[in-house]
């Protein structure tokens, strides 16, 4: 498998990324590089083994659904780029058409 | 540079106290300000705080790490101070809390003294991926200290603090530990907190200690380990007294080798430097074995594939809406996220994020994402077996010393491969440390590297203890 131009510009625009002609070819160069390197996996048959999600066994954690002190509004706007009022401020959301 | 005991030694003795020592390393951080291993230094506030643990002292009250002062990986969260990592996205971004393992070390008396600098959002084996400059190694300034947690590293060699926290998601605490001549641990997957840490792989990423010697790094990890509420994935296991396994015996231990770690693209000195000290243990009643884990070559495809993955997912929430950089005159919400991310990310976190989101995406997820979580488990099976017949394993640390800044930055393949034998620990979720192993011809460090059984880093410190004190 290589990866296209066409390939990464649909990765960018999957993680919301934009990127200069030039560094979309060098991305590309790049990531062929790293996908060829990536390919030896293939040499393993791994159709019996079970995928590892997780090193540890751990069940289920549960905790009592009790009230406790918690980031206050005030606080958690602190680090805001734009806010209003105790919102969060971003650009229109829905178009003018 | 000065360890914990004799620290302790002096403040005992009267002669210095903890506001003295905070002084002096205050001062060492601003001679070796060339260096940039800090992005952050909290004179008034350590000072303060040291005044504290003075009077603690004189009441006898005191914490277990009165007198220790520690630096911070800037990915880390200390309350009310700016947690960057090493990200022009973050760069404004104050912390509203504490990490747990913050506010244990304060609890503990510990003085925190700054933030140290990294490779953005800890991804690089180099520091030389840090939006606010190149991290340098004390040894040989042309050279790198390691990554990502080349920062903490250099703050504990220069002596500008006595420990420092930093992360490991595939080697970030161990082989700059190795590249900078001192003690690293990635603690088991789950042993430490990562309530606080900024999210980088989380089925991957750890916080540890580095340290003049294994006694501080056991020192540290024993106040920052142990089950925490605030991360679901934090293990419900008891933490031993740390301190007690430094027995300083190895006798019929059993400590395997692995063959793989051995072979071609090892640079001779290194491994010369390493079978010495295997040497040592099997002189004092150690007994060495060769084992085989045969899926070791998997491990850098493996880590990249499932890091990356991860990486995509959890960066998704620099969008510029609630916290981080946001650029200027977007008209509309998605040039809002498109261009703040854009001009916030460096070209290494992009690169990831898009191999990441390349290996999750329709029609590759089978072929990659769930392939390597498959050979995952072949690797952690790997190690399982091989701890049915030894009690721990020890290999180099990274295949070569420090290499010159510049050199690997355009080939991160090459990049990548120097964490050749620190990602499987990560892979496995076992624990790792590396230790000094003396230098090469060039006088730059070699690291040796200690596996441990899952939850068992009592083991491996005291092996490290004994080849350090031995």
């Amino acid at each position: 498998m290589s990866v296209t131009l066409k390939d990464v510009e649909h990765m960018a625009k999957l993680a919301r990324l934009e990127f200069s002609e030039e560094e979309k070819q060098k991305f590309t160069h790049q990531l062929n590089d790293i996908l060829a390197y990536v390919e030896q996996l293939n040499k393993l048959d791994t159709s019996k083994v079970e995928p590892l999600s997780h090193v540890i066994e751990l069940s289920n954690v549960f905790r009592d659904d009790a009230v406790k002190p918690g980031l206050a509004t005030e606080e958690a706007l602190k680090n805001a780029p734009a806010k209003s009022d105790k919102f969060f401020k971003v650009p229109k959301v829905i178009g003018d058409k | 540079m000065k360890t914990f005991d004799s620290i302790r030694a002096e403040l005992d003795s009267g002669k210095t106290s903890c506001e003295k020592i905070t002084q002096e390393y205050l001062g060492v951080i601003e001679q070796g300000k060339r260096l940039n291993a800090f992005l952050a230094v909290f004179p008034e506030q350590s000072l303060e705080q040291a005044r504290t643990v003075d009077k603690k002292r004189s009441a006898g009250t005191a914490g277990p790490l009165a007198g220790m002062v520690v630096s911070i990986k800037d990915v880390i969260c200390v309350k009310d101070a700016r947690v960057t990592c090493g990200s022009k996205i973050l760069e404004h971004f104050v912390s509203p809390y504490d990490a747990t393992v913050v506010s244990r070390l304060k609890q503990a008396d510990a003085v925190i003294i700054g933030k140290t600098n990294m490779d953005e959002f800890a991804m690089g084996s180099s520091t030389e991926n840090s939006a606010y400059g190149r991290v340098k190694l004390p040894q040989d300034e042309s050279r790198v200290p390691g990554g990502s947690s080349g920062g903490s590293a250099v703050a504990v060699r220069a002596g500008m603090s006595t420990t420092a926290l930093g992360s490991d998601t595939g080697g970030s605490i161990r082989q700059p530990a190795s590249f900078t001549g001192v003690v690293g641990l990635k603690p088991t997957y789950g042993r430490v907190s990562r309530y606080g840490l900024v999210a980088f792989a989380s089925s991957f990423d750890a916080i540890g200690p580095l340290a003049l010697s294994t006694k501080d790094a056991a020192r540290v990890l024993g106040v920052i380990a142990g089950h925490d509420e605030h991360d679901s994935t934090s293990a419900e296991v008891p933490v031993p007294n740390y301190l007690g396994a430094l027995t300083k015996d190895v006798k019929g231990l059993r400590v395997g080798i692995p063959k793989e770690y051995f072979g071609s693209g090892l640079e001779a000195e290194v491994r010369d430097a390493v079978e010495k000290k295997i040497d040592v243990l099997r002189k004092h009643g150690a007994i060495i074995q060769e084992v085989s884990l045969p899926h070791s070559e998997y491990t850098i495809a493996t880590y990249y594939i499932l890091a990356t993955a991860e990486a995509s997912s959890n960066l998704a929430r620099y969008d510029g809406a609630r916290y981080g950089y946001r650029a200027k005159g977007a008209n509309d919400l998605m040039e809002m996220y498109v261009q703040s991310r854009s001009q916030g990310f460096g070209a290494e976190v992009k690169r990831r994020i898009m191999l990441g989101t390349y290996v999750l995406s329709s029609g590759y997820y089978d072929a990659y994402y769930r392939k390597g979580q498959k050979v995952r488990r072949l690797i952690q099976d790997d190690f399982i077996s091989a701890f049915k017949n030894v009690d721990c394993l020890i290999t180099p640390t990274s295949p070569s010393t420090s290499f010159k800044a510049g050199e690997k930055v355009d080939d991160p393949l090459q990049m990548y491969l120097s964490d050749i034998f620190t990602t499987s620990a990560n892979l496995a979720g076992i624990p790792g440390i590396s230790i000094p192993c003396g230098n090469d011809r060039q006088g730059l460090p070699i690291g040796l590297q200690i596996l441990g059984k899952h939850f068992d880093e009592a083991t491996i410190f005291r092996v490290a203890d004994f080849l350090e004190t031995t």
